[in-house]
């Protein structure tokens, strides 16, 4: 066959159509787009920028790129895109709205400050007169092997964890913003891969971190499994992936039906199956029951800094994607998720709570905490009213400072092996270090929920919206387990401030400005949200309404 | 006019503030600028007082509203006071005998290091007792009534170091806590019943109530009464109370204050008018405690417990009166401020003897002291005349009318037991005050050195102490007489408090005749039992009732069996239902989380294949469930 007649064959078999070049709003993408962009140049720093500067140069272009995002999303907040300019950009792929760029913001405040504790050189003593931070000299290198102990000589340091967390951040700013399932499963993987890289890098213990991030991963890879599943059935159903498509084949309002897809399109099962698929994907993200189960084995084995980060930063994100899943896709079927999630959320406030009594270890306590956490912030979800949305944005900005404070003060607890993470070291700190003990007592009772901290007002604000929605005997069930965690939180506080020092205990490292940059922040909106938060209460409100 | 009110507890509220606060600069000026101000109030209270009789009967009451101070929906509370003739009456009282207690403290607590402090709770009763009476409602009486409750307890236990006052004034204030309950509830229920705490609107209003919700607001506040007033069975505090220092046991617990409860029936009186059983107990209480008082004051040999049986006895006839209804409350009031003139003077005279006999108040060791402390003497020896009802001094004129409003109770047998009571109470009060008389100014000089052989050397007392008690000692004799001339007092009270001539079942001359001869018979007694021999040091063992007197009628026996152990009964029954069932509970709840932490725990065993397995089997009870809800 001539190569003019297989050409004829292609033309006759598909007439072209028109292909037209996608239209994209740059300056609406514009957080993202500086945030990936940074991360590209950081991947450029590590080929081209000499050893001894790449740090500097590395934390210098990751903390502009962090600002300017942050400055870009005040910039479109301020121009309206949260409320009436709120729009579908790019081909309909991403949502520009007020819940998308109050939790961009959120996620680029609380990356920056987790940033800063990547960036912390002073709390590990030199090695080889070189300072170092939490993370190994050479992820390559088998630990305990040679290889290792040069690189370690050399004075090697992993500063690639600066552009993977800028791709982390870019991909978790997309999460909530995605407007279809494709933007979703892409932003997912975008922020899950380098997540997965930086838990194995710790610079102590490695085993136990190379440890976690191989379950994570394989756990990751498997429900991610199920979300791609759950797309195609979800695609099946509707034959379309955007939001606002199946939004309106669920409400039955659609015109025309592909003619290829008349088989499945408006078959329930397929969409009740694909849905709850979806739903697993995120929950798992989320770390709610029965999808947490590599929440405390890899918030124990990352890195501490990475653990902070991923505990605030991932929450976030994946929140604000199943609050859009939820609220934008799924409204029609709120009878058959709602009961499904009161659920999910019941047996997580209760097993978070419950089996956190029982940790020594602070690593994996606040991992359960974070896991009874996701159980009171779907209970916010659940509301399934506009208030249930501003009260989940309130509660995860809360949280997430909580969080990435609570981490980098156990940072500070050293001995000769690193980070003291067991409780029984603990034990008076409150007579050797009293600020760093109270400064985590805040943390703690703000996690517990005691007034005139942000966890008080998150809390109030989430059963609020959730008794309001509906939800009464989910909100006792909440009040209970928030009683259950308040027992395990109050007890790391008694056992800082009641009990007799242990002579070899833990010392507290002297954190560069870095750290108490990030603990100052983390202990100041605390403070700021328990005593004043209406001004951000009505922030929330104002932006918590998503765009179709 | 009305806007001098305020100054009335102003001033000594300063002066509380300023001593308080002033720390120890103002320890060499504290005892002045207290006497000032207490002075001040008083000539505040005498402006108002002649502004008020240049005023024709009807439009005498004043009223003054300062701020609102609860302004709720539905429930308004002012800060307001109103000053008509009962108030008034209580205004000149307390100022006047309050700022001659001033006066007398500057000499009587001169070698106390704590004097500027104690000024300073002097100046804190005077601020809080004026609130109570000048109030215009009850929940502004009732700031007033804690207030001097709170001052009681600071100045009985103002020698804090002696174990046995700082558990007399706690006594005090756990035993009035009882009163201030009823008083509190009584509160409740008016705004429940009338919605609102105003004197007016309440006390206009009881004609459209229930006669079952007036007695019981009547007896709760009864025993408000009997709690501040030491009424039985609410008494056994006020004999402890006498560890304060003698110039707080004058005019706290013998003038003013124990009287707030004559003033709070008296001011509710259209309550208790319209409730008959409410104004029988209150008779009852006050014949009970007329009798128990008496009793109690005959078997005392420390003065001032005496005189403390003798205030309670006295405060009864006030309630008895009380009680009566229009026929009685000018009386009870007119008592209550004669009282307060003779019962004053009396203390004051006992503090200037302790004060010569080094603070001894065992009248079994005096003796004989007329020759010594002439001033003294001759002031006592007036109250006492006073108190016991001698023809022509203030208590005769007070206390006779009393007698004759009981007799008037009604025409049946009531009449002849609550008047029979009164009249032989009448004696019992001549036997003991004569026994307390004969004890201290007559007879053989008794005093001993004591143990760090220090004889003491009786002596009049300064000027400072003297000229207070030669005024009180001419209350003592003239104010009876001049309140009943033309009855100008009854008259002046008419308008608060209504009056009715009381009409008794026997004759009025008679009663006089009697409470005469009473009298006589009862101090003829005393003197046969205590002039006529030599009084032994050591007190003989003495007849069952006056063992069991001596012991206050057994009161704190009683109240140690009843409640005491009672109470102490119930709290370890609780205490044990505590520990078992409620501990019980919340530690096996503790437990029973903790047990199951621990296995859930078990789950997370680390392997990533298990929680594969977790999720899918998640995953999958997520599919079941949607599809069963759909199903469903």
């Amino acid at each position: 066959m001539s190569a003019s007649a297989v050409h004829s064959l292609w033309t006759t078999a598909a007439p072209i159509e028109k292909i037209d070049a996608p239209t994209i709003e740059y300056a609406q993408l514009l957080p993202t787009l500086i945030v990936i962009g940074a991360a590209v140049v950081g991947i450029g720093v590590e080929a081209f920028v000499g050893r001894k500067a790449r740090y500097y140069v590395q934390m210098f272009v990751t903390v502009v790129a962090l600002v300017a995002a942050f400055a870009a999303v005040i910039g479109l907040a301020a121009g309206g895109h949260a409320s009436t300019e709120a729009q579908i950009v790019a081909m309909g792929a991403i949502a520009v709205d007020g819940p998308a760029l109050f939790l961009q913001g959120t996620i680029l405040l609380t990356g920056l400050v987790a940033v800063f504790t990547f960036a912390e050189r002073r709390l590990d003593p030199q090695a080889h007169g070189n300072q170092v931070d939490s993370f190994t000299a050479q992820a390559a290198s088998v630990p305990g092997s040679d290889g290792e102990k040069a690189a370690i000589k050399a004075g090697f340091t992993t500063t690639e964890v600066f552009p993977l967390a800028l791709f982390a951040i870019g991909g978790m700013l997309v999460f909530p913003a995605a407007n279809d399932l494709l933007t979703l499963f892409i932003a997912l993987e975008v922020f899950s891969l380098p997540l997965y890289l930086l838990c194995a890098l710790a610079r102590r213990k490695r085993l136990m971190s190379q440890e976690s991030a191989v379950k994570y991963f394989l756990l990751g890879a498997f429900s991610s499994a199920f979300l791609l599943f759950g797309i195609a059935l979800v695609y099946g159903y509707a034959g379309t992936v955007s939001y606002a498509g199946i939004a309106d084949v669920v409400d039955g309002t659609v015109q025309n039906i592909d003619p290829a897809l008349a088989d499945t399109m408006g078959n329930d099962a397929l969409l009740l199956v694909g849905g709850a698929m979806l739903l697993m994907g995120l929950l798992f993200k989320v770390g709610a029951v029965p999808f947490h189960m590599w929440t405390p084995d890899v918030y124990q084995g990352a890195p501490t800094p990475v653990t902070g980060f991923m505990a605030a930063a991932t929450k976030v994100a994946a929140f604000g994607a199943l609050l859009r899943l939820l609220y934008v896709v799924l409204p029609g079927l709120r009878w058959d998720w709602r009961p499904v999630m009161w659920g999910v959320a019941i047996v997580t406030m209760l097993l978070g709570a419950i089996v956190a009594i029982t940790q020594t270890d602070i690593k994996r306590l606040l991992a359960y905490s974070s896991i009874a956490h996701a159980g009171f912030i779907l209970a916010g979800v659940i509301a399934a009213t506009p208030d249930g949305i501003s009260s989940v944005l309130f509660y995860l900005g809360a949280y997430s400072f909580v969080t990435v404070g609570a981490f980098a003060v156990v940072t500070l607890v050293r001995d000769a092996g690193g980070e003291a993470t067991h409780l029984s070291k603990w034990a008076g700190l409150g007579r050797r270090s009293p600020l760093v003990a109270a400064v985590f007592a805040v943390f703690l009772l703000a996690f517990a929920g005691i007034p005139l901290t942000s966890g008080f007002s998150g809390k109030f604000a989430v059963f609020k919206a959730a008794a309001e929605g509906g939800a009464g005997a989910l909100v006792v069930i909440g009040v209970i387990s928030s009683a259950i965690a308040a027992f395990f939180y109050i007890r790391v506080i008694v056992l800082m401030f009641f009990s007799e020092p242990k002579p070899e205990g833990p010392t507290v490292a002297v954190p560069s400005p870095l750290t108490m940059t990030a603990i100052g922040v983390g202990v100041a909106v605390t403070l700021v949200l328990g005593v004043a938060p209406q001004y951000f209460l009505d922030l929330a409100g104002q932006a918590g309404v998503f765009v179709r | 006019m009305e806007n001098l009110i305020a100054l009335l507890v102003a001033a000594p509220l300063l002066g509380a503030a300023v001593l308080l606060c002033g720390g120890r600069r103002l320890d060499r000026s504290g005892h002045w600028i207290g006497t000032l101000l207490a002075v001040a109030s008083f000539a505040v209270g005498v402006l108002l007082f002649a502004d008020m009789l240049g005023k024709d009967a009807e439009h005498r009451a004043l009223h003054q509203s300062l701020f609102s101070w609860i302004p709720v929906e539905g429930f308004q509370a002012d800060v307001a006071f109103q000053l008509d003739q009962l108030s008034m009456t209580f205004v000149l009282l307390i100022t006047g005998v309050g700022s001659l207690i001033h006066v007398y403290s500057i000499g009587y607590m001169e070698h106390d290091e704590r004097r500027r402090r104690f000024f300073g709770y002097l100046n804190l009763f005077l601020a809080a007792m004026l609130l109570l009476v000048i109030a215009d409602n009850y929940l502004l009486l009732y700031v007033g009534w804690e207030g001097v409750g709170l001052a009681s307890y600071l100045l009985i236990g103002f020698w804090q170091h002696k174990p046995s006052a700082a558990t007399a004034a706690k006594k005090a204030f756990l035993v009035n806590r009882v009163g201030d309950m009823g008083l509190s509830i009584a509160i409740m229920l008016m705004f429940t019943t009338f919605g609102t705490f105003a004197f007016g609107p309440v006390l206009e209003s009881t004609g459209e109530t229930s006669e079952g919700m007036l007695t019981a607001i009547g007896l709760l506040l009864l025993l408000a009464a009997c709690g501040k007033s030491a009424q039985v069975p609410l008494q056994s505090w006020l004999g402890d109370a006498m560890e304060g220092p003698t110039p707080v046991s004058a005019l706290i617990h013998a003038a003013t204050m124990v009287t707030a409860g004559v003033y709070l029936i008296t001011r509710s009186g259209a309550i208790f008018n319209a409730a008959p059983d409410a104004q029988l107990a209150v008779v009852i209480v006050g014949a009970v405690t007329l009798l128990f008082g008496a009793i109690v004051g005959c078997a005392k040999d420390d003065i001032k417990k005496a005189l403390a049986g003798s205030t309670m006895s006295q405060i009864g006839y006030m309630i008895l009166a009380a009680g009566l209804g229009p026929i009685g409350y000018a009386f009870a009031i007119m008592h209550l401020v004669t009282h307060g003139f003779f019962k004053a003077g009396l203390f004051l005279g006992a503090g200037s003897v302790m004060h010569g006999m080094n603070d001894e108040v065992d009248m079994r060791k005096y003796g004989g002291l007329r020759k010594y402390m002439p001033v003294t003497f001759v002031t006592f020896g007036l109250g006492y005349l006073a108190i016991i009802g001698f023809p022509g001094l203030s208590g005769f004129w007070s206390k006779d009318k009393i007698i004759e409003a009981a007799f008037a109770y009604d025409d049946g047998i009531r009449g002849w037991i609550f008047g029979g009571v009164a009249l032989l109470g009448a004696g019992i009060t001549a036997f003991y005050m004569t026994r307390v008389m004969i004890m201290t100014f007559f007879g053989e000089k008794r005093w001993q050195p004591d143990e760090s052989g220090n004889e003491p050397h009786p002596h009049e007392s300064p000027k400072s102490m003297t000229i207070p008690m030669i005024v009180l000692a001419f209350g003592s004799v003239f104010a009876g007489g001049l309140f009943s001339l033309n009855e100008s007092f009854v008259k002046w009270l008419e308008p608060v408090t209504q009056f009715e001539h009381p009409h008794p079942v026997i004759s009025v001359p008679a009663i006089t005749a009697s409470t005469v001869v009473v009298l006589l018979l009862g101090a003829a007694l005393a003197y046969v039992m205590y002039g006529r021999k030599p009084v032994p040091v050591t007190a003989p063992r003495g007849s069952l009732l006056t063992r069991a007197a001596r012991r206050d009628l057994l009161q704190d026996d009683l109240n140690h069996v009843v409640l005491v152990r009672g109470g102490e009964h119930l709290t370890r029954s609780l205490v044990y239902v505590d520990h078992t069932m409620v501990d019980g509970v919340v530690n096996g709840t503790a437990a029973g989380f903790g047990g199951l932490s621990g296995r859930m725990r078990k789950m997370q065993n680390g392997f990533a294949r298990s929680y594969a397995v977790s999720m899918f089997g998640g995953t999958a009870i997520l599919i079941a469930a949607t599809l069963l809800m759909r199903a469903v």
